[in-house]
């Protein structure tokens, strides 16, 4: 699968006005980790724009594909695409991690349309998905289930046992996508608690294993096509990722995993992401790249 | 039935295996996941009748639980089954997996209490009703026989929420009279009684019904209530109990603090305060030894439970 020139035109234009959006919502709160959900963002893009199978309007269409955001910290992200999608209004995204908004610091699954699944103690959201994913398949496989999961997070063991079980059931409609932006809390993630060779163990777990830049759309949507055309087997994507991605200050560094940017650095992010916006010509009106589920 | 016409004894875990088949056969929704134990907590019978609704997770009651939240999510009602320690082993994924995620799970854990015998601590369910009844929606229920289990399990399929039922390894001998139904969230006064009120839940509620029958021919008149929906607790029949008898004497195969004790001062302290001995076990390992032994060893057994009882009233 290719996506034409203008679809790709418009993602790669919308993933600076997400990536601003996300960064705002983080600021007004005060907290959050912009690392990890600048890392993410073009994959979320692609599933909630491109992958998915999505009614907004119907946030409980029962044949709706399901995504489990398992780094559940990088939620303002999730945040930020549903509102773009059409999940809820984007005025919603300043009330992030405040009194009363249903848009908890950590994913609440029963305060927000979109939101699948209850995330924040990582390692847990991967068993999730392959339950969604058994499901499915006892009822006629008419969904499919995507997981994310951080590379920090594959340091838990229920990863492991996740890992070797959603293989066992021929779970060809689960596609688990690892976020490697290579850095974690305390560090970079080789130097904490190695889990290289990633891409081999999970081959050897009996998963398909595909390795893609993250923030390469087409690479990113054509991972997606090859998962769905695989059959017998679920797959595992190993989204090669920058930590910060998009704003060179933040860019492979540890400082930015947890904490929020201030005024003059939000200032300061959402100046250079409007300049590197500016530089895409907007695509003619024909795009494809409507608001929401290309195999929809 | 036995040669005298009593009912014969049946374990809990068997009364549950033996209504999950059924209630299968009516609801498709239902499908049951266990951890290399099915012999054990008596899903086996569930995993021939349908093995494409059966999933045994392995060893990795973490990944179990996450999966049956999934399953959950996703439309189905999931049996989700363990020994009792080794869920509360996982707190933290039945926390937030299986509560915050607002799944409907029905966590099975059996082989709570000393009863299991033999085995000892390492097996035994003593922490799990502390550790349940801590967490936001979820219920708890705890059978004390066939009946009550076979009517447990049957509600269970309808509960919304998340739910923990605690099953045992030993028979329990039949407590309920036929035609029993099954009324969540409510206890049931086995015998009535004035000069104290015995309070207990699943395996310990046959004991507790003998130590009355004992007390009584001391001249002791104990009220015994079963209470097999801990949470939410009957705070209504307890604080009647409370006002009318005086004394609460809790009993329970479970440690003393935070289990059915713990609940029923909880309860009762704001809307009932009343004196309350709770009687379990007291705040240690529990051993290997046969069942019985160690029924006598805690005074879990008729005997044992009478004579708590007796000193409770006389004051020591
Ligand atoms: C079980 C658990 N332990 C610790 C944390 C705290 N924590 C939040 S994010 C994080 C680092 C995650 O690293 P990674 O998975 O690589 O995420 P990313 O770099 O993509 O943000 C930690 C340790 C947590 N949320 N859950």
């Amino acid at each position: 699968m290719t996506l034409d020139g203008p679809t790709l035109t418009t993602l790669r234009r919308r993933a600076f006005d997400l990536r601003i959006d996300n960064l705002t919502a983080i600021a007004a709160a005060g907290s959050g980790h912009p690392g990890g959900t600048l890392s993410a963002m073009d994959i979320l893009q692609t599933l909630f724009f491109v992958e998915m199978r999505q009614r907004p309007a119907e946030p409980h269409w029962p044949e709706r594909d399901r995504f489990v955001l398992s780094k559940g910290h990088a939620v303002p992200a999730l945040y930020t695409v549903l509102a773009h999608s059409g999940y809820f209004s984007r005025d919603l995204l300043p009330t992030l991690r405040h009194l009363g908004s249903p848009l908890q610091g950590h994913p609440a699954d029963f305060l927000l349309p979109g939101i699948e699944a209850s995330t924040g103690s990582l390692g847990q959201g991967f068993s999730i998905g392959i339950g969604m994913a058994l499901a499915s398949k006892l009822d006629g496989d008419k969904f499919r289930t995507y997981v994310m999961i951080g590379d920090g997070e594959s340091q838990e063991g229920q990863i492991w046992e996740a890992a070797m079980s959603a293989p066992k059931y021929n779970l060809d409609n689960l596609c688990v996508i690892l976020d490697h932006n290579k850095i974690q809390l305390d560090g970079s993630v080789v130097e904490i608690m190695n889990i290289e060779p990633f891409a081999d163990k999970m081959r050897a777990f009996n998963w398909n294993v595909l390795t893609i830049d993250g923030h390469d759309y087409q690479q990113i949507a054509g991972a997606f096509a090859e998962a769905r055309a695989t059959k017998g087997k679920p797959t595992f994507i190993v989204a090669q990722t920058i930590k910060g991605k998009g704003v060179s200050f933040m860019e492979g560094k540890v400082a930015w995993h947890g904490v929020a940017p201030n005024k003059d650095q939000l200032a300061a992010a959402v100046a250079e992401l409007r300049a590197a916006q500016a530089l895409i010509e907007p695509a003619d009106q024909g795009g494809h790249s409507g608001p929401v589920g290309g195999n929809a | 039935m036995a040669g005298d016409g009593t009912p014969a004894a049946v374990a809990s875990r068997d009364a549950f295996g033996d209504a999950l088949v059924r209630l299968g056969e009516i609801h498709p929704e239902v499908v049951v996941l266990d951890a290399d134990l099915s012999e054990s907590t008596r899903t086996r019978k569930f995993a021939k009748k349908f093995p494409e609704r059966f999933f045994d997770m392995g060893i990795a009651e973490a990944n179990m639980l996450g999966v049956a939240a999934g399953l959950s999510l996703a439309g189905k009602t999931p049996f989700c089954c363990s020994f009792a320690c080794f869920i509360t082993g996982r707190f933290d994924q039945v926390r937030m997996s299986i509560c915050y995620s607002a799944t409907n799970v029905r966590i099975v854990g059996s082989h709570c209490g000393v009863a299991i015998g033999e085995d000892g601590y390492s097996q035994m369910g003593l922490e799990d009703i502390a550790l349940m009844r801590a967490l936001p929606t979820m219920s708890i229920i705890q059978p004390a026989d066939e009946l009550e289990t076979a009517g447990a399990v049957e509600y269970l399929v309808e509960h919304k929420g998340p739910a923990f039922l605690r099953t045992t390894r030993q028979k329990l001998d039949r407590v309920n009279k036929d035609g029993y139904v099954f009324q969540f969230g409510k206890g049931v006064m086995l015998a009535d009684g004035k000069d104290l009120t015995i309070v207990a839940t699943g395996g310990t509620v046959g004991p507790a019904l003998k130590a009355a029958a004992l007390l009584a021919k001391d001249g002791v008149s104990a009220r015994v209530i079963n209470i097999h929906t801990i949470k939410p607790i009957d705070v209504d029949l307890l604080a009647k109990a409370a006002r009318e008898t005086k004394r609460i004497l809790t009993v329970e195969d479970h440690q003393i603090t935070g289990g059915l004790g713990g609940a029923v001062c909880e309860a009762l302290a704001d809307r009932e305060p009343v004196r309350v001995r709770r009687h379990g076990i007291p705040d240690v390992f529990g051993e290997s030894g046969t069942p019985e032994a160690l029924y006598q060893h805690f005074k879990l057994d008729a005997a044992g439970i009478a004579a708590v009882a007796r000193d409770f009233v006389a004051g020591r």
